[in-house]
């Protein structure tokens, strides 16, 4: 590992401001920042720790949303009661995810800037425009079994790997966030990016921010919502795909519906397409595959990840059938 | 180069480190508690599991620095003089380890786990998440201790010996005397009446 300092901010402000030095990086549970300095895929000069600042845990919104707080723990947040009636698509999602260890650590807002698991990315002795630009990427003609086949480009077919992003961009959720002179707001469906030739780079969260908490607006079938997870073994896994779904139904005939994919693109991907195709068509199984099959038109695979598209078709029909009270 | 103050098994401890210690590492290190096993260092395997400030993380992907100002027990910490905390009971009387390299992180995520449940945490196998009413069976058993791979393969006996720290398991003797009645399990003290 590479030598760094350490601070330990007592407030927001001196944070921000530590965070302004070159190659400062915040820090949160590390779960995933301490494991990519061990692997020399992260090579910070200054950590900022801000995994003490309280920026609050689960607050009820007057539209009957939800603020969660950049720094509460994911076990925490798995665990609140508003969280598991309002949005079991959350919650489900949260416990889907690492282990009962990771998730006494990990945060909201780390939980959130995790890196893609690529093991090209990950491996610092491969060549990766992730890791470093314009050395190639290997994986899209090598071993590519976990990563995208939705919004790809020719520099960069990393996935994210994340679970709880999948749930809040489902949910329209937005970020908050503070950097030395402005407060941001800023969407999940524009936070993570897609690769195109700037693989480097994963967020739009500008440098030296401070991700201090998340706003969930009120949906009101926010409780009809679950998530599904497909990975090669059934617990502590990351994801081979995942779905992010909530539901209404009237009359057998969809009213609304949220839909977002995960481990299928470079950032979680929301499925407007198929959103928009069911709005208003009958709950059915036929509809439902109609609409998966819509989204993934333009996916493009290797031969490792080719088995993503039914896997994802089967996913999102399952998923929303259960969602709609009915097994076919 | 930092000074760490942190309390481990209730005795408190000064420790200048490199910033780019781990937790594990200084306790195995520096401190010479060498309970805590590093199995892949890389927070995948569970052998570093101890409790910080009372919950099981990863301590393989706990810097020291981070853990300073923190409580910190340990396996050596977990029994009160020669009592041994229930779940170390439990893992002896169902014999569920056989090398024993993941025993004490095995046996520190169950303390954890035991007291999540405690708290009302659903899991990913929990069929009614809304429920604060948490059971623990085989299933959620092994939900929770996905984080703690043993390669042995002692699962078949670390389930057990999990339910029966938490008050659920089956006697193990009780298949022997059929139709005699006695109590299978101890109570378990909460993780802080422990500690």
């Amino acid at each position: 590992m590479q030598p760094f300092t350490y601070e330990r901010p007592a407030d927001l402000e001196s944070a921000v401001a530590l965070l302004a030095r070159p190659g400062a990086k915040p820090l949160g549970g590390g779960t995933n920042l301490v494991d990519l300095m061990r692997l020399r895929v992260e090579t910070p000069d200054t950590l900022v720790d801000v995994s003490g600042l309280d920026f609050g845990g689960v607050e009820a919104l007057p539209d009957g949303g939800l603020r969660i707080g950049g720094t509460y723990r994911n076990s925490d947040l798995a665990a609140d009661l508003l969280v598991r009636t309002r949005y079991p698509v959350l919650a489900k999602a949260l416990l889907a995810a690492a282990s009962g260890q990771l998730r006494n650590m990990a945060t909201t807002a780390g939980n959130l800037l995790q890196r893609t698991r690529c093991g090209y990315f990950m491996d610092a002795t491969k060549p990766c425009n992730k890791r470093e630009p314009g050395s190639g990427c290997p994986a899209i003609n090598g071993v590519s079994r976990e990563l995208a086949i939705l919004g790809t480009s020719e520099h960069c077919i990393a996935s994210y790997p994340g679970d709880m992003a999948v749930a809040l961009a489902a949910l329209d959720a937005v970020i908050l966030a503070e950097t030395a002179d402005a407060s941001l707001q800023l969407p999940m469906d524009g936070f993570h990016r897609l690769p195109g030739d700037r693989p480097q780079q994963d967020t739009t969260l500008p440098a030296g921010a401070v991700i201090t908490g998340v706003e969930i607006p009120g949906l009101a079938f926010g409780a009809r919502s679950t998530y599904r997870k497909a990975r090669d073994r059934r617990s502590y896994a990351f994801a081979l795909a995942s779905v992010a779904a909530a539901l209404d139904v009237e009359d057998g005939v969809v009213r609304d519906v949220r839909l977002a994919l995960g481990a299928v693109a470079h950032k979680p991907w929301r499925a407007r397409a198929a959103e928009e195709f069911l709005r208003g068509r009958p709950a059915t199984a036929e509809n439902f595959r109609a609409a998966a099959e819509l989204e993934l038109a333009d996916a493009r695979t290797t031969e490792d990840n080719a088995f993503k598209v039914p896997l994802v078709t089967r996913l999102v029909t399952g998923t929303l059938l259960e969602l709609a009270g009915s097994d076919r | 180069m930092t000074t760490v103050r942190v309390t481990i098994n209730r005795r408190e401890r000064e420790v200048a480190v490199d910033n780019r210690t781990s937790l594990l590492d200084l306790l195995r290190e520096r401190v010479g508690l060498t309970g805590s096993k590093k199995g892949c260092d890389h927070g995948q395997c569970g052998a570093c599991t101890v409790l910080l400030d009372g919950r099981r993380v990863n301590s393989c992907l706990t810097l020291a620095v981070v853990a300073d100002g923190s409580e910190v027990t340990t396996i050596e910490g977990l029994a009160t003089g020669t009592v041994l905390h229930p779940v170390q009971q439990a893992f002896l009387d169902r014999d569920a380890y056989q090398c024993g390299y993941c025993t004490p992180g095995q046996i520190c995520s169950a303390v954890g786990v035991l007291q999540e449940a405690r708290d009302g945490w659903p899991s990913h196998v929990t069929e009614d998440i809304t429920s604060q009413d948490v059971v623990l069976d085989d299933e959620e058993v092994r939900e929770r201790m996905s984080g703690n791979l043993c390669r042995c393969a002692a699962y078949v006996n670390i389930v057990p010996a999990v339910l029966d720290a938490a008050g659920e398991g089956r006697d193990p003797d009780a298949a022997d005397r059929p139709g005699e009645k006695k109590p299978a399990y101890r109570p378990v003290p909460s993780v802080r009446d422990v500690i």
